[in-house]
């Protein structure tokens, strides 16, 4: 296969980027390093997110029922299982809320698909109350490990490398075309030849399993593990509105959203811990009004912009048919 | 003809009470340039939307080469070799030209891949008249240009037969020459076409034979000459005092 120069470059300083941020835990410790870890979680689960809700246009708000399976596939078993295992049944765990949402959800577009997956979150989120309340004897469930923050800040890169270079090889396969024809027509995506079904779930399953494995990553941290905080809806919607912040369409663009949304929150819940549900509703209006396709989708436009009206009378004519 | 391309058998489509296509059965055969004609609301469309899957026939069946592809899904009878334009022009918004032709070479029966799915999409945009304008934005181009890609694209998939949807509906006097002349091209490289399409000049330059449906029934089939004259045809286009 033959790869674009470009790409090359990018993959490369991508990679070295990388590295330089694995040796951020050698440097500092306590606030900059917890701070690093919320960006990797983010960074992980956005990309993850826009992966799949990207180019087929369907917002998923179940990233909340994701890592809240992941999360709990480390509380169950973190006592009898070894930490890789955890992560491979995570994987597995996600992979299969994402076929049984994937199935149920085919024919839904649009507003439907979005209120089903928020209404999936939940529903779960209360079947483990309800299972631990009655079976379980308490609420919730204790992880201790010897995981320190670096560790968990190590994974989380390690897991951000790997989704960058998953999605980059989805872009380059049939099944990243298939899904931009979706996005753009499903009839006209059919009437192709494309599987659309099978596109649609293969991928959320890709994207599920990663903001699984995220999630399990992450329970370490919290130590006590209960529904409300690993089913959090708010993490559904950080994860939909740094990726809209940052731009689709392109596989960096939610990073360009995640890293100032997150230093931004950090200060706002620590500053005005009573109003943060308050912000982030504003800041949701404001992107979607000011910044309809993200920051990299205005620098996209704002640069085929400039060269339109350098190229002269021919561009134009072109905008004006628009 | 031996064996029929296409062979259509009592194909049956009901929505409720209404019997959109009633007990329909007509043959193609390979290489023919088929007109399916009738007045608005006889159940051409839906005739169509039965051979591409995009719906299921109530009952009858559906034979490609003699394979059922009646009632399959429509990526796989895409697959199969069925390819279609649609009645209101359908392109890829987001894609350019040579990138809304190449969806149609990944995915139809070709099943190519990068720089061959490519080389022929360039080659399929220079034939439909489109030579120099690949790597424009599809939004950006004219109606007619529009229609040149929705046909690339078809055409990409290498199907056995071709669907074209009123294809030249909405064309000005001179563009309709160049769909005209482009149609009968396609056609006598051997391509098996169907075409619905209410311009009667196209219909009698372009097919051999032609297949008349009204109120959801055939009610004719044959050269087109002999059919555009026969009185029940008139009749159903023109109500019973002008027959």
């Amino acid at each position: 296969m033959n790869i674009p120069r470009n790409e090359i470059l990018a993959l490369g300083a991508g990679l070295a980027g990388a590295a330089v941020l694995a040796l951020l835990p050698l440097v500092t410790e306590g606030f900059w390093l917890s701070i690093g870890v919320n960006i990797m979680l983010y960074a992980v689960m956005c990309t993850a997110w826009a992966l799949f809700s990207g180019p087929t246009h369907l917002v998923s708000l179940a990233s909340a029922a994701f890592f809240g399976v992941g999360t709990y596939a480390v509380a169950i078993f973190i006592d009898v299982l070894p930490f890789p295992v955890l992560i491979l049944i995570a994987i597995a765990a996600g992979t299969v809320l994402a076929l049984l949402v994937g199935l149920a959800t085919l024919r839904l577009s649009g507003v439907y698909f979005v209120i089903f997956t928020l209404g999936l979150a939940e529903l779960i989120g209360q079947i483990v109350t309800w299972v631990q309340t009655n079976f379980g004897g308490a609420i919730g469930l204790y992880v201790f490990t010897d995981f320190t923050e670096t560790h968990l800040y190590w994974m989380l890169l390690a897991l951000t490398v790997v989704v960058f270079i998953t999605g980059w090889l989805v872009n380059r396969s049939r099944l990243g075309l298939a899904l931009r024809i979706i996005g753009n027509d499903e009839a006209v995506a059919r009437h192709v030849g494309v599987n659309t079904a099978r596109a649609r779930i293969i991928l959320f399953a890709i994207s599920g399993s990663f903001i699984a494995v995220a999630g399990a990553i992450m329970a370490p941290r919290y130590s006590y593990i209960t529904p409300d905080a690993a089913f959090n809806p708010m993490t559904s919607f950080m994860v939909v509105i740094m990726p809209m912040l940052g731009g689709t369409r392109r596989l960096w663009g939610p990073l360009v959203g995640v890293v100032p949304f997150t230093l931004i929150m950090d200060f706002i819940s620590s500053n005005f811990p009573n109003q943060t549900a308050v912000i982030v509703g504003i800041a949701f209006l404001a992107i979607v009004y000011v910044l309809p396709d993200g920051v990299t989708g205005w620098l996209e436009t704002m640069f085929h912009r400039r060269r339109s009206t350098e190229n002269g009378p021919l561009a134009k004519t072109a905008e004006e048919v628009k | 003809m031996s064996v029929p391309l296409l062979s259509i058998e009592r194909a049956r489509k009901t929505f409720g009470g209404l019997v959109a296509v009633n007990d329909v059965s007509f043959e193609v055969g390979q290489g023919e340039l088929l007109g399916l004609i009738g007045p608005n609301g006889s159940g051409k469309t839906t005739m169509l939307n039965l051979i591409s899957g995009a719906l299921s026939p109530t009952s009858g069946s559906i034979r490609l080469s003699g394979q059922p592809i009646g009632g399959l899904p429509v990526h796989k009878i895409a697959r199969i070799g069925v390819a279609r334009t649609f009645q209101l022009v359908r392109v890829l918004p987001s894609m350019s030209a040579v990138e809304n032709v190449v969806a149609g070479a990944v995915f139809g029966r070709n099943r190519l891949w990068g720089s061959e799915a490519r080389s022929l999409a360039y080659e399929l945009l220079e034939r439909v008249g489109l030579k120099g304008r690949e790597e424009q934005p599809v939004t950006a181009m004219t109606y007619i240009d529009q229609k040149r890609i929705e046909l690339a694209r078809a055409l990409a998939g290498n199907p056995h037969v071709l669907l074209l949807d009123e294809w030249l509906a909405g064309l000005n006097p001179s563009e309709l020459r160049i769909g005209i002349d482009l149609i009968r091209e396609i056609s006598t490289q051997g391509r098996t076409i169907i075409m619905v399409e209410h311009v009667m000049d196209a219909i009698r330059s372009l097919c051999g034979r032609c297949v008349v449906m009204s109120s959801g029934v055939k009610i004719a089939d044959g050269p087109s000459a002999d059919v555009l004259a026969d009185p029940e045809v008139v009749r159903a286009y023109l109500g019973d005092d002008d027959a």
